[in-house]
């Protein structure tokens, strides 16, 4: 067999893979043609954590996710040039990589990270929900469309709980703000037997997910927790929730994931097959975009498979029994965008991730800490000592960004983590001894 | 008293990163809370109707040296919780019975979550200010928060809310707020006789105090200064923008001055002045609603405000023009993520309306002034000369 066919056997795409790329292909192609005026459904912006994909969907609109054109553009290496460009129009070097990387994307064409070009919104549905930044980006936004935008202010939950004002306060906003601004759009009511249906879709696919998402008990995991974990999120966070195609996608998953389980196998890496797993780590933060694969080979070449992560956790926390309730339709999103993982406080956020060491048997944590994500990244440095104390598993830090290749110190980094692994393997041979 | 001698004595007591004013404040009200709130906006009345101080924390500034903070943030975030969180780790907050984090930015959102790990003994508050403008929503919620505070505050020994001690001292909060008003009148009319610098030391000074002693610390500075002997300078008038929450070093400001900048208005002390005019008091209404209804009706624009369906940068403009300024400065704090996105868009609000602006940056502990010396000049020449920037 020649290295080009092994290297092919070795990166080979699932099924589900294939389905999620095809997905995916079809809503930008959809977007593209409402952009080119052959069609006309409505476009609403809006954003990943407190994504109201069902109500955007129960009105037949179209979900375009900022975050994740940015993210993108970072992974095709685009990011750079866009965030030039923003820098260059007077944003700060300080501030948020994403919202720039967005701004200098519209800035240059609108072209989206298929290579077809974006629709302009109809509506901005500006969930605020656990980054403040969300607020300011939309506001940028504004400026550039000229286009309605609909505030749907989530509480914070500085003690884990959410309380019957809370949600109230989230009803009520979506009742006399949010849902009559897009009918106005839409030009129709809101059809409530079509938002319950999607949400028992919603809760279906959450099933087979949290089941994905558990595998990683086994040893060796049958999954990367982290950058595996974040194609598995794809369609539940972003414009797929809701839809028979996310139900499909999820429960071919789930079947992929439990035959690994039965063959023994771990995760596909860039590398190909990680069954030979030495560290099974816990991460905290998002990853690098622009050199996501560079940054995913610093792990799987160290045998290390990371079995959890909180960034898969940021579009909904539902390994803790949250589903979407269709009886409850309203009440339900409420209860969805109050819990997503950066819309809790600190004091829970460690204690999730303590359980997650725990329930996963993790040797180690690590902690990604990103630049331009205070919402993650102010405090991690308290987690990191607060975990370690806790726990007594030892934890990593490293810092880079989202999709600001300038921030991305791949030897420091690499550095870093491979001391890290050695010691954890130290530790784990004075332990055996 | 002088007014030269008021600020002196307004700038030891802001100064004073021991909190002086507030261990006075306790020994004089044995048993009374004294509780921290971080910038911008906590109401005040609120916290004094149930016996305690509020006391505004705004870090360290330029008086500490950064050894343990550094430690908990990295090099990325902002100055003001990394000092404020060496104050208390040094035991110099420990005269605060509780901490309230209003919600403004990601930042010292999750500084209220470190504060209940590090200080567990101690009450912490998260405070989220509405972001949706209607009144039966946003102004229900609102109020709704302020309950649940001031019942937190009495667990922890304050005094049970009622309405007579709230109306009380909303009326009281209401006189400082017209003497405050009256300050900053002089300062927009005479810039020499009541200069920025020295209405920021007495603005700030009123966050450790209770506003019935502010007010008369504002009456004071109010007649010495227009009872000064002042000679009119004719600089350019200016608004500054962005330091709303980290406060810039005083020494930043009078750089300014001299590079020949009157600042005429600016957000330093927002927590004071966000509420445009008096606190509204309706008969047969809640007072705790009263003022969730003034943050929702009369709350100013700033960069941590969702601007709904107003449009950005025309309250500046706007402002500007009734005040006639000659042009803006902009002063963030390094890595302050609202007034930083705020930015571009008031700029370009400026740039439409053909205002002259200039922009820099700041942390709390600058110490070099050299080159904001020469950028202000530059302005302040430019737009004497020819009107632009």
């Amino acid at each position: 067999m020649s290295q080009n066919q092994q290297a092919h056997l070795r990166v080979a795409k699932e099924p589900s893979q294939e389905r999620q790329k095809r997905m995916i292909g079809d809503h930008f192609d959809r977007l593209a043609s409402v952009a080119d005026g052959t069609c006309d459904e409505k476009v609403v912006y809006t954003f990943v954590p407190g994504n109201l994909t069902e109500l955007i969907g129960a009105f037949g609109m179209l979900p375009v996710l900022p975050e994740i054109n940015a993210l993108q553009s970072g992974m095709r290496q685009q990011s750079a040039g866009y965030i030039a460009e923003a820098e260059k129009s007077g944003h700060s070097e300080d501030v948020c990589t994403y919202v720039k990387c967005d701004l200098g994307m519209l800035k240059s064409g609108n072209v989206g990270p298929t290579g077809t070009r974006l629709p302009r919104p109809d509506l901005l549905l500006l969930s605020y929900t656990g980054c403040f930044t969300f607020m300011k980006w939309f506001e940028l936004l504004r400026e550039e469309y000229k286009c309605p935008v609909v505030m749907l202010h989530v509480p914070y939950q500085p003690d884990g709980v959410v309380t019957p004002a809370m949600r109230k306060y989230i009803v009520d906003q979506l009742e006399t703000v949010v849902i009559p601004a897009m009918e106005r759009i839409a030009g129709k009511k809101l059809d409530r037997d079509a938002l319950s249906e999607r949400l028992a879709r919603s809760a279906q696919a959450e099933d087979d997910l949290v089941a994905v998402w558990e595998s990683a008990r086994h040893r060796p995991s049958p999954i990367d927790g982290y950058f595996g974990g974040v194609y598995y999120i794809g369609p539940i966070f972003s414009a797929f929730r809701g839809t028979e195609d996310a139900v499909a996608y999820y429960c071919e998953l789930r079947a992929e994931v439990e035959g690994r389980i039965a063959r023994g196998e771990g995760p596909t890496t860039p590398d190909g097959r990680l069954d030979d797993q030495r560290h099974r780590i816990v991460v905290e933060g998002p990853p690098n975009w622009t050199s996501f694969n560079e940054f995913w080979r610093m792990f799987s070449r160290e045998h290390a498979v990371v079995v959890s992560s909180t960034y898969t956790r940021v579009g909904g926390l539902y390994d803790h029994g949250f589903r979407h309730d269709p009886k409850n339709p309203i009440e339900t999103l409420a209860d969805y965008c109050l819990g997503c993982y950066t819309n809790l406080g600190l004091p829970t956020r460690i204690d999730y991730i303590e359980q997650t060491i725990r329930t996963y048997e993790a040797d180690g944590f690590l902690i990604n800490s990103v630049k331009s994500c205070n919402s993650f990244s102010a405090g991690q440095l308290l987690i990191l000592r607060e975990l370690e104390k806790r726990t007594g598993v030892p934890g990593g830090f490293i810092e880079s960004d989202l999709v600001d290749p300038r921030y991305f110190a791949k030897a420091n980094i690499d550095n870093r983590l491979q001391s890290y692994f050695q010691m954890l393997d130290a530790r784990r041979l004075r332990h055996a001894a | 008293m002088s007014a030269e001698s008021l600020v002196a004595e307004a700038r030891s007591q802001v100064d004073d990163v021991d909190l002086g004013p507030v261990h006075a404040w306790k020994r004089a009200n044995p048993g009374g809370l004294a509780v921290g709130t971080m910038p911008i906006y906590v109401p005040r009345p609120l916290i004094e109707a149930v016996g305690a101080l509020p006391v505004a924390i705004f870090g360290g500034g330029d008086q500490v040296d950064i050894i343990r903070g550094d430690s908990y943030f990295q090099s990325y975030i902002c100055h003001i919780p990394r000092s404020t969180l060496e104050l208390a780790l040094g035991g110099r907050l420990d005269c605060l019975d509780a901490m309230i984090f209003p919600s403004i930015c990601d930042v010292i959102r999750n500084l209220g979550g470190m504060w209940r790990l590090l200080f567990p003994e101690k009450l912490s508050v998260y405070l989220d200010l509405p972001q949706t403008f209607d009144l039966a929503v946003g102004g229900r919620f609102f109020a709704h928060e302020l309950h649940r505070i001031a019942s937190l505050l009495e667990a922890a020994g304050a005094r049970p809310l009622n309405d007579e001690a709230l109306v009380a001292a909303i009326r009281v909060e209401n006189v400082r707020r017209a003497a405050l008003e009256r300050v900053d009148a002089l300062r927009r009319a005479e810039p020499w006789r009541a200069p920025a610098s020295e209405v920021y030391l007495l603005a700030r000074l009123g966050g450790l105090l209770p506003a019935a002693e502010h007010t008369r610390w504002l009456e004071d500075y109010l007649t010495a200064a227009q009872g000064r002997a002042a000679r009119p300078v004719d600089n350019v008038r200016v608004v500054l923008v962005g330091a709303f929450c980290e406060q810039p070093p005083l020494g930043l400001l009078r750089t300014l001055e001299k590079a020949g900048c009157d600042i005429i208005e600016d957000d330093l002390q927002l927590g004071l002045r966000t509420i445009e005019g008096p606190i509204d008091l309706r008969e047969g209404e809640d007072p705790v609603f009263s003022l969730a209804r003034s943050w929702i009706e009369r709350g100013g624009a700033t960069a941590s405000r969702y601007i709904g369906d107003d449009e950005k940068g025309r309250a500046l403009v706007e402002r500007v023009r009734t005040l006639g300024a000659d042009g803006v400065v902009f002063a963030a704090a390094s890595f302050c993520d609202p007034a930083l996105l705020d930015q571009p868009m008031q700029e370009a609000a400026l740039a439409r309306a053909k205002i002259p602006y200039t922009t820099l940056k700041f942390a709390e502990n600058t110490g070099q002034f050299q080159v904001v010396r020469e950028q202000a000049g530059a302005f302040s020449d430019a737009v004497k000369l020819w009107g632009i920037a």
